[in-house]
């Protein structure tokens, strides 16, 4: 056990998982001899050069040959340096990555993990900080993570790296540089369990990645005013652990979802609607969403404007506590 | 049978060489008092670079992309016309400035202040496109625009060596080879896309040949030497002009900076490398020629340094004193006829701004 930022972290678990497992390669721009714009990537080449491959600046050559390597039997992880930058490969991930299971009926399978920085508050450039993972948990066949500190983003990607289903993996860029408590030993955290990281009874506040720590601190501060706020954590948005969420609503029953993505469509939505059709008779007031605004995500002198800030979150949750 | 359906050559191309000797019979109508005027164009780039280097480290400013030893690429905005349009990447701010792009939006665009993308009314340029690769296809449209309309005009797309492994620069090659567009399709090889060198971005012997897959010419030049960078690019807006359709000019260049300030090119790079370039910089051959002819001196430098630098200074003052933007400008620009609920979330937006503020009096 030791302190570890989450790039350390993760850097930890790609070196187990490539020992593990000989399958495994790591495939991007710049994971190689640089070690990945953020490092996370850092040494791995050294230790894998047959594994760890520097490829040309494509990201639908990245996937799809990806695609091709894990019919022939690898388990490629793919960096896409920012998560704003997958869009060339979208054909790869929606027509091929996502189907290609189903379309073979199970004959192939695209064992491979998609790994890319994601959302903003580091006064990044445009396409650097935006919150897109509506467009893949909306896009049937892929498993989406996002984890929200060092410890699960290890356990979580341990997971993704075994799991034989396509996994986009989007990794908070504020999330890198926070240090907690991290196991040097492998070990994995299964993928589509919730996790409760505050109990409480008044409301249940659902939120996932960045938005976690400003939901706790929010949840802590209401709880000294009288106010019991549960905060639950999604980790994986798809599969959706509704059970875990399900239990909450029926204790306090009161909804708030909290995500930096925009609203329409966002993962609240879903888990709005899921509420209005199991939970409608438990619920004593109005599902809330604290979210992005509909708008492009601002170059970084606005990014603060856009993301849900304490105060914000607060206000969604007071909103709520009045019925 | 058997025979050979296609072969090509690519040329290369160098008039002004690294020690300042200018090959007389290529340089064509290059007068020196016109080099003067590149030379201090190509200053003026690296003064605003270093000054955005000190405002970056400092934390004045975001992360950029710097030009440094790349300044040649001004011999390109030269050759261009008014009504051409530059579309560029990212790496171009010595040649937009050419182009009439201002100080102030460049800081500001840098700053994380989306006021800096409006582009200053008559120049035809496209804001940055960070997306490598996903520009050059704009610059086809453009012309494409300009062909159908018929006017005597031609796009200029900018990227990277990186960028031509991208489809879409792919894309864009093909649609102009084609249609015949007027679209010069410059590629500046700096040698290295962020830590991945040239030789491992493709299997091709020179970027230039990526032309004749897609039925037009290639060519290479010097692009550390601005008097051929210059020539290279009016011969082919002449020929995009004439309606012979589109050129590829890969620039032979360095990068001498990072790839971006967030950027650490010790990392992959040996310093011998980064000083063999240096020796080979853009600005010190056409100093070295001018002196020799007694065209430039050192007094002479100094006078235009001091002319940028209060230039620049004043870009910074105004960047750094206008009013910060308003939460109305997420919104303000990306409908022309918004919708109700995105209106109401402006509002909302605007309301949780000043409630914020009035908390931070209180």
């Amino acid at each position: 056990m030791s302190q570890k930022t989450a790039i350390q972290a993760l850097n930890q678990v790609f070196f187990q998982a490539m020992e593990r497992d000989p399958s495994v390669l790591m495939m991007g721009e710049d994971v190689g001899v640089d070690g990945g714009v953020f490092r996370i990537t850092d040494g791995l080449v050294a230790k894998f050069p047959d594994r760890v491959f520097d490829t040309p600046l494509a990201e639908a050559g990245i996937i799809g040959t990806a695609i091709g390597l894990s019919v022939y039997g690898y388990k490629p992880i793919c960096e896409i340096q920012f998560s704003g930058f997958i869009y060339p490969a979208f054909q790869e991930i929606v027509s091929h990555l996502a189907r290609l299971r189903n379309r073979s009926r199970g004959r192939f399978q695209c064992h491979i993990v998609i790994r890319s920085p994601h959302f903003g508050g580091v006064r990044a450039l445009e396409h650097h900080s935006e919150g897109t993972e509506s467009f893949y948990v909306h896009t049937p066949g892929l498993k989406v993570v996002i984890p929200s500190n060092p410890y699960d983003a290890k356990g979580l990607m341990a997971s993704a790296i075994e799991d034989p289903d396509p996994v986009m993996f989007l990794e908070p860029l504020k999330l890198y540089r926070l240090k907690a408590e991290v196991p040097d030993e492998y070990y994995t955290i299964p993928l589509g369990e919730a996790k409760v990281c505050a109990l409480g009874n008044d409301v249940t506040v659902v939120t996932y990645g960045t938005m976690v720590k400003p939901c706790l601190n929010v949840a802590e501060e209401l709880g000294e005013k009288g106010s019991s706020v549960e905060v639950i954590d999604l980790r994986t948005l798809s599969p959706l652990d509704w059970k875990t969420i399900e239990a909450s609503v029926k204790k306090t029953g009161r909804l708030v979802i909290v995500h930096e993505a925009p609203r329409t469509l966002g993962m609240g939505s879903e888990l709005a609607a899921l509420a209005a059709e199991r939970l409608i008779t438990d619920l004593k007031g109005p599902v809330v969403r604290v979210t992005g605004y509909d708008t492009v995500m601002p170059y970084y002198k606005m990014e603060n404007w856009f993301i849900p800030d304490e105060s914000r979150i607060r206000e969604g949750i007071e909103k709520v506590l009045q019925f | 049978m058997e025979k050979d359906v296609q072969e090509f050559h690519i040329k290369f191309e160098q008039v002004l060489d690294e020690n300042g000797a200018m090959d007389e019979g290529l340089r064509k109508e290059v007068s020196d008092e016109f080099l003067k005027k590149m030379l201090l164009a190509m200053l003026r780039g690296r003064t605003f670079d270093e000054k955005m280097l000190k405002l970056q480290r400092s934390g004045r400013l975001g992360t950029f992309a710097q030009v440094l030893g790349q300044e040649a690429q001004v011999g390109v905005a030269f050759a261009m016309q008014k009504d051409d349009f530059f579309i560029q990447n990212f790496r171009e701010n010595a040649a937009t400035l050419v182009r009439g792009q201002t100080m102030r939006n460049i800081l500001l665009n840098y700053g994380g202040d989306e006021r800096g993308n409006a582009m200053p009314e008559g120049v035809n340029l496209m804001p940055v496109s960070i997306p490598v690769g996903s520009q050059p296809l704009h610059a086809a449209g453009l012309a494409w625009g300009m062909k159908l309309k018929k006017v005597k005009a031609a796009a200029v797309s900018f990227c990277g060596d990186g960028a031509t492994s991208e489809g879409e620069t792919l894309e864009a090659m093909n649609f102009a080879g084609d249609l015949k567009l007027p679209v010069v399709f410059v590629v500046q090889n700096n040698q290295f896309a962020i830590s991945t060198p040239r030789k491992k971005q493709t299997g091709a012997q020179t970027i230039a040949q990526k032309a004749i897959a897609f039925g037009f010419d290639g060519v290479q030049v010097d692009g550390n030497d601005v008097v051929a960078v210059y020539t290279v690019a009016k011969a082919a807006l002449e020929k995009a002009y004439r309606g012979e359709g589109p050129t590829l000019v890969e620039m032979i260049t360095y990068r001498i900076g990072d790839h971006t300030t967030a950027d650490d090119w010790t990392r992959y790079r040996p310093k011998e490398e980064v000083e063999y370039w240096k020796a080979r910089d853009p600005i010190l051959r056409v100093k070295t020629y001018l002196s020799k002819k007694n065209q430039w001196s050192e007094a002479e430098e100094q006078k235009a340094l001091e002319g940028i630098s209060a230039e620049v200074e004043a870009a910074v003052k105004e960047y750094e004193t206008m009013a910060p933007p308003t939460p109305a400008d997420m919104f303000d620009y990306l409908y022309a006829k918004p919708g109700a609920e995105f209106l109401a979330q402006k509002q909302a937006a605007i309301d949780h701004v000043n409630q914020l503020k009035k908390e931070a009096e209180s």
